[in-house]
């Protein structure tokens, strides 16, 4: 660990404090007793910030600050549960592809080459649009899934194509180890350290992608998300009423996950690089 | 010879991109358990209060028949194919009936190309160059400022960095209008001038996070080519490092960025469908949000077929060019 931390570079540093600030609040802060943000009137309207409202409250008297931690935590939830099948699909599809080859490959690289090339957005709409009413958190996150398989899937395939070339795979198979066997002990782990950035990045988008959705008011509307505190702050006036906490917190506390997350992806990537380059 | 068959393989692809988009679109809502008609029975029900049972029938007749939902689910298949996807025939648009959806679509789509296209290719061409001065000199001081400053913007989502440029220069500073409005009425030049106010903050938000993107792209790949042997050499043989930079480092580079050009169309569509819902500049994804609100099915999937086609088609053409560019090409 400490040696990790020696060799890791400014990005990845500055990426993981900021990562794991927001991990905090979502996970650990978010469990400390407290009265459910989603209720209202519990407070009174459009309070100032102050000792016990930190960020203020809403015109609905809700305490901003529960609010943001809530949101903060639904979104990474989300964020990571899209990651989690996106990756695992996008792995078990990528060996697939890259060790079985001929037909099986091309029919999979092409099903896999549309759902990189193809607009995500509008199809995430049209799903939404007809689960309205009835959509919940479980099921937005597997219609997310569906868009976060791809690009893993690619980046998985190109690199399995050149490991079946290794000296170490070959030995394997060499020494009478089955298909599977060679794919869960050899392949297995270097497809993971691999897909930690995928993972991350599938995050990412997740989360941008469900807030766009938000703001289209096509998000389930029980879920406080970062994009559906955003989209409600608009829907109640916010800006014109100036109400900044309100309108404010949700967007730099979007903005700097983002830029978190992002630094993390690229100082990881450039952490890898160094590594294998040594 | 070999282009003929790398431009035909590359067709075959295109065709199939599309189909396999389009049948996804086809299938995906009908295996949802919500069934358009009966929502739309259910809000004429709410509307004009209770209907008697022939009348209801009848209702529900014409309605599937303007879903496309009539015959078994093959025959609409083929017949969606037939008629949305070869003549853009999506039935009539149920907000403003009985105008055809695809006729509807036909007047927005200019504007979001026009906005998409520009402030993409715009995006590409500064980015690119900004990225190549910042990685060939990579230690100067204002290539980190500028490396830094994209990092901060480009993982924003397109939507917010809208939003915060709405409150900024629209609603505190005033420079701007809060919502787009296009004057198509006083002749030419009040209608160029309102469409450049108009598309003034959707394209700046559309601009920054793209600009963003091809500086930290194109900054790590002029920096790792800077190292190669064959720079050294140029600086060897005592060239200019204004020719080393333009003539070595920018020509090997660039035909990674082309490739990502192409790449990244899908992704600037997104963008741009949601910025113009911020500003509701009238282009396809005001278009699309208008029709979400009524549930307008038809022109939902009628915007969704066109975009899914312009987008392929678009990164078709990228990737067709891109030959020409490359002398070493194998049209693999």
């Amino acid at each position: 660990m400490k040696k990790f931390w020696r060799n890791a570079n400014g990005r990845l540093k500055t990426g993981l404090i900021m990562t794991a600030i927001f991990l905090f609040i979502g996970f650990v802060i978010y469990y400390i007793p407290h009265v459910n943000p989603f209720f209202q009137n519990t407070y009174g309207r459009k309070l100032p910030p102050s000792g016990t409202h930190p960020l203020g409250t809403t015109s609905l008297g809700q305490d901003v600050m529960w609010l943001l931690i809530e949101a903060i935590h639904n979104s990474l939830t989300i964020g990571l549960i899209v990651a989690t099948i996106g990756t695992v699909v996008g792995v078990l599809v990528g060996l697939v592809a890259g060790f079985s080859g001929g037909l099986t490959d091309r029919a999979l690289m092409v099903v896999t080459d549309t759902f990189v090339v193809i607009p995500s957005l509008p199809i995430l709409v049209l799903m939404t649009a007809l689960m309205r009413g009835n959509s919940t958190v479980v099921l937005l996150a597997l219609v997310l899934a569906m868009f976060a398989w791809a690009w893993p899937s690619r980046q998985i395939r190109s690199m399995a194509l050149s490991m079946k070339e290794r000296d170490f795979i070959q030995t394997a198979w060499f020494s009478g180890e089955g298909t599977m066997q060679v794919v869960v002990t050899e392949i297995l782990p270097y497809a993971l350290t691999w897909s930690l950035s995928n993972f991350m990045n599938a995050t990412l988008s997740a989360i941008a992608s469900e807030s766009s959705l938000a703001v289209l008011g096509l998000s389930p509307g029980n879920l406080l998300s970062l994009g559906n505190m955003i989209q409600w702050a608009r829907d109640r006036n916010a800006i014109f009423a100036r109400q900044w906490y309100w309108i404010g917190s949700p967007i730099v506390a979007t903005v700097l996950l983002f830029i978190g997350l992002f630094l993390l992806i690229t100082g990881y990537n450039d952490y890898l690089q160094m590594k294998r380059g040594r | 010879m070999k282009f003929r068959k790398y431009f035909g393989l590359r067709l075959v692809t295109w065709a199939l991109t599309i189909l396999i988009g389009v049948t996804f679109i086809f299938f995906i809502p009908r295996m949802f358990p919500t069934d358009p008609v009966e929502n739309m029975i259910g809000q004429i029900q709410n509307r004009s209060g209770q209907m008697d049972p022939t009348e209801m029938a009848a209702l529900r007749r014409s309605l599937r028949l303007q879903f496309g939902l009539e015959g078994s689910l093959w025959e609409q298949y083929v017949n969606y194919l037939q008629k949305g996807l070869l003549r853009f025939d999506f039935g009539p648009s149920l907000m403003s009936f009985p105008t055809p959806a695809g006729e509807i679509i036909g007047t927005y789509l200019p504007y979001t190309l026009l906005l998409s296209l520009t402030s993409t290719l715009l995006a590409w061409v500064v980015g690119n160059i900004i990225g190549l001065l910042a990685g060939f000199r990579k230690d100067k001081r204002s290539s980190k400022v500028l490396e830094a400053i994209a990092i901060c913007i480009y993982p924003i989502p397109y939507f917010l960095v809208a939003l915060i440029l709405q409150i900024v220069f629209a609603f505190i500073l005033g420079w701007f209008p809060l919502q787009s409005t296009i004057n198509s009425m006083g002749g030419l030049g009040a209608y160029l001038s309102s469409l450049l106010r108009a598309s003034a903050l959707p394209a700046a938000s559309l601009l920054l996070v793209g600009t963003g993107w091809w500086i930290i792209s194109m900054k790590s790949l002029s920096a790792a080519t800077a190292e190669e042997d064959f720079v050294q050499y140029a600086r060897f043989r005592g060239l200019s490092e204004g020719r080393i930079g333009t003539g070595y480092v920018m020509r090997n580079s660039i035909l990674t960025q082309i490739t990502a050009l192409a790449m990244s169309l899908g992704g600037a569509f997104n963008g741009a469908i949601m910025t113009e819902i911020i500003f509701s500049y009238p282009g396809v994804g005001t278009l699309i949000q208008k029709a979400i609100l009524q549930s307008d099915y038809n022109m939902i999937l009628g915007c969704i077929t066109i975009s899914i086609v312009a987008i392929a088609t678009a990164t078709l053409i990228a990737d067709l060019i891109y030959p020409f560019i490359d002398p070493r090409i194998r049209y693999s």
